[in-house]
C-alpha cells in the first residue's frame, strides 16, 4: 500500500485514491457468517427439556404417589385438552381472558410510557415518586384485590385496576432506566445536528431508550397476565367464562385432568406472548449489532 | 465547484503552495480568552489566549495533555463560556468526536440524513442530499449499512458526511482520527483535506498528533500545558495534498515536536 505516486497529474492521483479507499474498505469488512442449523439448534434443546418433562410426569404419576383422579398422568390429561379444544367453550374462554390481557396490557403501556417519560424528565417527580414505582413493583398485586372488589364490585374495571397497578411500574421503570442510560455522547451528537427539546426526544433519546423500553413492556405483560388470572380466580363475572374462573370450577368439581389442561393452556399463551416479545427485542439487538448471548454469557 | 471570495485555492487542481490569505475575514476570533473552572482548586484551563481562524483555513492545534484544547472547541461551539475575553465565531460550528457517535439503530443514510431531517427537509430530498454527502466520503455503496456493519474509519467518514450534512461552514475536529489505525487515519487525511477544499470550509482541528497537524493544517498552534496558552505558531508552506512521510512534513513535525517536549519538560522541573 506505501506506493509511490511518481505521476503527480491530479486525476491519476484521484483514480489511486479511489481504488485505495475502496480497497481499504473491503479488506476492512469480514463477512460474518449465517447460521444455517440456527433453528434446529434453538428447537432441540427445548424439545428435549420437554420430552424430559413429561417422562417426569409419566413416571410420577405411575407410581402411585397420589391417586389417578388426583394426579392422572399426561395421557389423559392431554386427551382431555383435546376434546376441549374442539368443543367452542374453552375457546371462548381464552378469548375472554386474551381480551381482558390486551386491552389492559396497551392501556397499561400508554400509562407506562407517559409517566416514565415524566419521571425521567422532571428532578422533582423523580424525587416524588421515582422509588414508589419501584415500590409499587414489589408489591403483589393480589394484595390489592379486596380493594379493587371494594372500590369497584367484582367487575371488569376491578380486574383492570390490578392489571394496571401491576403493570404499569414495569413499563414506566423500563422508560426510565432507558432514558437514564442513554449514553452522553448520543445525547452530544444529537444536539449538535440540531435536535433540541421535544425533537432530541423523538429523534435521540427514546430510539436509544428502545431496547430497555421493550424490555419493560415484556416485564409489563408478565405481571398484567399474573395480575389477570389471580383476578379471575377471585373475580368471577356472570357469563364472563374465563381461564381463570374455569380452573376454580374444575378444583371444584375435583377435574384435575381438566385443571391441568387448563393451565397447559395458561402457560403455552404465557410462552407465546413472551416469544412475540423475544423475537422484537432480538430484532432490535441485531439492527443495532448487539449479539445477545456474547453479552450475557459473562453474567 | 464554487470559488470563494476568500481564496480561490478550490478550483486550482495542481497548488503550489496553500497559503492562507493573510487579510481575509476571520471566521473564529478569540480575544484574551481565559477559563477557570469552578471548583476548590479552580483550575485555569486556558490563560488568556488570542487565536483568529480565517474563512477557509484548516488550522490544528497541538499541545500535551492539559492544554485546555477540548476546553476551547467547547468554548467555540458555544457548550461552555469563557470566565473572561471574547469569543467571536461567525457562522454554525459542528463538532466531529473522536469517537463517530453514530445512531446505531440508523443506517448510514439516514444517520447523514438526521441534520437534513431536524431541518424540515423532505424525505426524498433529505435522501438525495444524503447519499451525495455519503459519496463525497466514497460510501454511496454503504448506505443502507447500519454503523456496526462499518469498520471503524467508514463509521468516521459517516460521521464526516453527517457534519456536512449540517450545513455548517465552520467544523470543529476534536482527535477524530485518533482512534484510527495508521492507514486508515492516512487515507481520512486525504479525505478530509479533498472536502475542505472543494466546500470552502474553516476547520479547528484539534490533534495531539504533530505530524498529522502539519499534514493537515495551514497554520499549527502550539499550546502549553495548564494554563493553556499559545507558545507558538507555524505556517506551513508545505504545497498540498501533502502526505505524512513528505520530508517537509518530517521535518517541520521534528521542530514543532521539539518545542512541545521543551513544553513538557517544564512541568517535570
Amino acid at each position: 500500500m506505501a506506493l509511490e505516486v511518481v505521476d503527480h497529474r491530479e486525476s491519476d492521483r484521484k483514480a489511486l485514491r479511489e481504488s485505495e479507499i475502496r480497497g481499504h474498505d473491503a479488506l476492512d469488512l469480514s463477512s460474518t457468517p449465517r447460521l444455517a442449523h440456527s433453528v434446529w439448534r434453538a428447537a432441540w434443546p427445548k424439545l428435549a427439556a420437554l420430552a424430559i418433562s413429561l417422562g417426569l410426569w409419566q413416571l410420577v404419576a405411575i407410581s402411585g404417589w397420589r391417586p389417578s383422579y388426583v394426579l392422572p398422568g399426561p395421557v389423559p390429561v392431554f386427551a382431555d385438552l383435546g376434546s376441549q379444544l374442539v368443543t367452542g367453550e374453552l375457546w371462548g374462554a381464552v378469548a375472554v381472558t386474551m381480551t381482558r390481557g390486551v386491552v389492559g396490557f396497551f392501556i397499561a403501556a400508554a400509562l407506562g410510557l407517559v409517566l416514565g417519560v415524566l419521571v425521567a424528565r422532571s428532578r422533582i417527580l423523580r424525587a416524588a415518586i421515582g422509588s414508589l414505582i419501584t415500590g409499587l413493583q414489589t408489591m403483589p398485586s393480589i394484595a390489592w384485590f379486596p380493594l379493587a372488589i371494594l372500590l369497584f364490585q367484582l367487575s371488569e374495571q376491578a380486574i383492570l385496576f390490578v392489571i394496571l397497578i401491576g403493570a404499569v411500574p414495569s413499563i414506566a421503570n423500563g422508560v426510565i432506566s432507558g432514558v437514564d442510560y442513554v449514553p452522553a455522547l448520543l445525547v452530544r451528537a444529537g444536539r449538535n445536528v440540531g435536535a433540541s427539546g421535544l425533537s432530541l426526544y423523538r429523534h435521540v433519546v427514546l430510539p436509544a431508550a428502545l431496547p430497555s423500553i421493550v424490555t419493560g413492556l415484556k416485564q409489563g405483560w408478565a405481571f398484567a397476565w399474573r395480575s389477570l388470572l389471580a383476578g379471575e380466580l377471585m373475580v368471577s363475572i356472570a357469563n364472563r367464562p374465563s381461564l381463570g374462573q374455569f380452573l376454580n370450577q374444575s378444583r371444584e368439581l375435583s377435574d384435575t385432568s381438566y385443571m391441568i389442561a387448563l393451565m397447559i393452556v395458561i402457560l403455552t399463551i404465557g410462552i407465546g406472548v413472551d416469544a412475540v416479545f423475544s423475537t422484537f427485542e432480538r430484532g432490535i439487538r441485531h439492527r443495532r449489532g448487539v449479539v445477545a448471548g456474547q453479552t450475557q454469557k459473562g453474567i | 465547484m464554487t470559488i470563494s471570495t476568500v481564496s480561490g485555492r478550490a478550483a486550482l487542481p495542481d497548488v503550489q503552495s496553500v497559503r492562507p490569505c493573510s487579510s481575509g475575514p476571520s471566521a473564529i476570533d478569540l480575544r484574551g480568552v481565559s477559563k477557570r473552572y469552578a471548583g476548590q482548586n479552580g483550575i485555569l484551563a486556558l490563560d488568556n489566549i488570542a487565536l483568529t481562524v480565517r474563512a477557509g483555513e484548516f488550522l490544528t492545534l497541538v499541545g500535551a495533555s492539559g492544554c485546555g484544547k477540548s476546553t476551547l472547541l467547547n468554548l467555540v461551539s458555544g457548550l461552555d463560556q469563557p470566565t473572561s475575553g471574547t469569543v467571536e465565531v461567525d457562522g454554525q460550528a459542528a463538532f466531529m468526536f473522536q469517537e463517530h457517535a453514530l445512531f446505531p439503530w440508523l443506517s448510514a443514510l439516514d444517520n447523514v440524513a438526521t441534520p437534513l431531517r431536524l431541518r424540515g427537509v423532505g424525505k426524498n430530498d433529505r435522501h438525495a442530499q444524503a447519499r451525495e454527502y455519503l459519496a463525497a466520503v466514497h460510501l454511496a455503496d454503504f448506505a443502507d449499512r447500519r454503523p456496526h456493519e462499518l469498520s471503524g474509519g467508514m463509521k468516521q467518514r459517516v460521521a464526516i458526511a453527517r457534519t456536512l450534512a449540517t450545513h455548517a461552514p465552520i467544523l470543529l475536529m476534536d482527535e477524530p482520527f485518533g482512534a484510527l489505525d495508521a492507514m486508515t487515519r492516512d487515507l481520512l487525511h486525504d479525505e478530509l483535506e479533498a472536502i475542505w477544499r472543494e466546500r470552502n470550509l474553516t476547520v479547528l482541528f484539534v490533534t495531539h498528533n504533530v505530524r498529522e497537524a502539519v499534514r493537515l493544517g495551514d497554520r499549527v498552534v502550539l499550546l502549553s500545558s495548564r494554563p493553556g496558552r499559545v507558545v507558538q505558531e507555524y505556517d506551513v508552506a508545505i504545497d498540498r495534498p501533502r502526505r505524512v512521510e513528505d520530508p517537509g512534513v518530517a521535518a517541520l513535525a521534528g521542530e514543532i515536536t521539539a518545542a512541545l517536549r521543551h513544553e513538557v519538560a517544564r512541568h517535570g522541573a
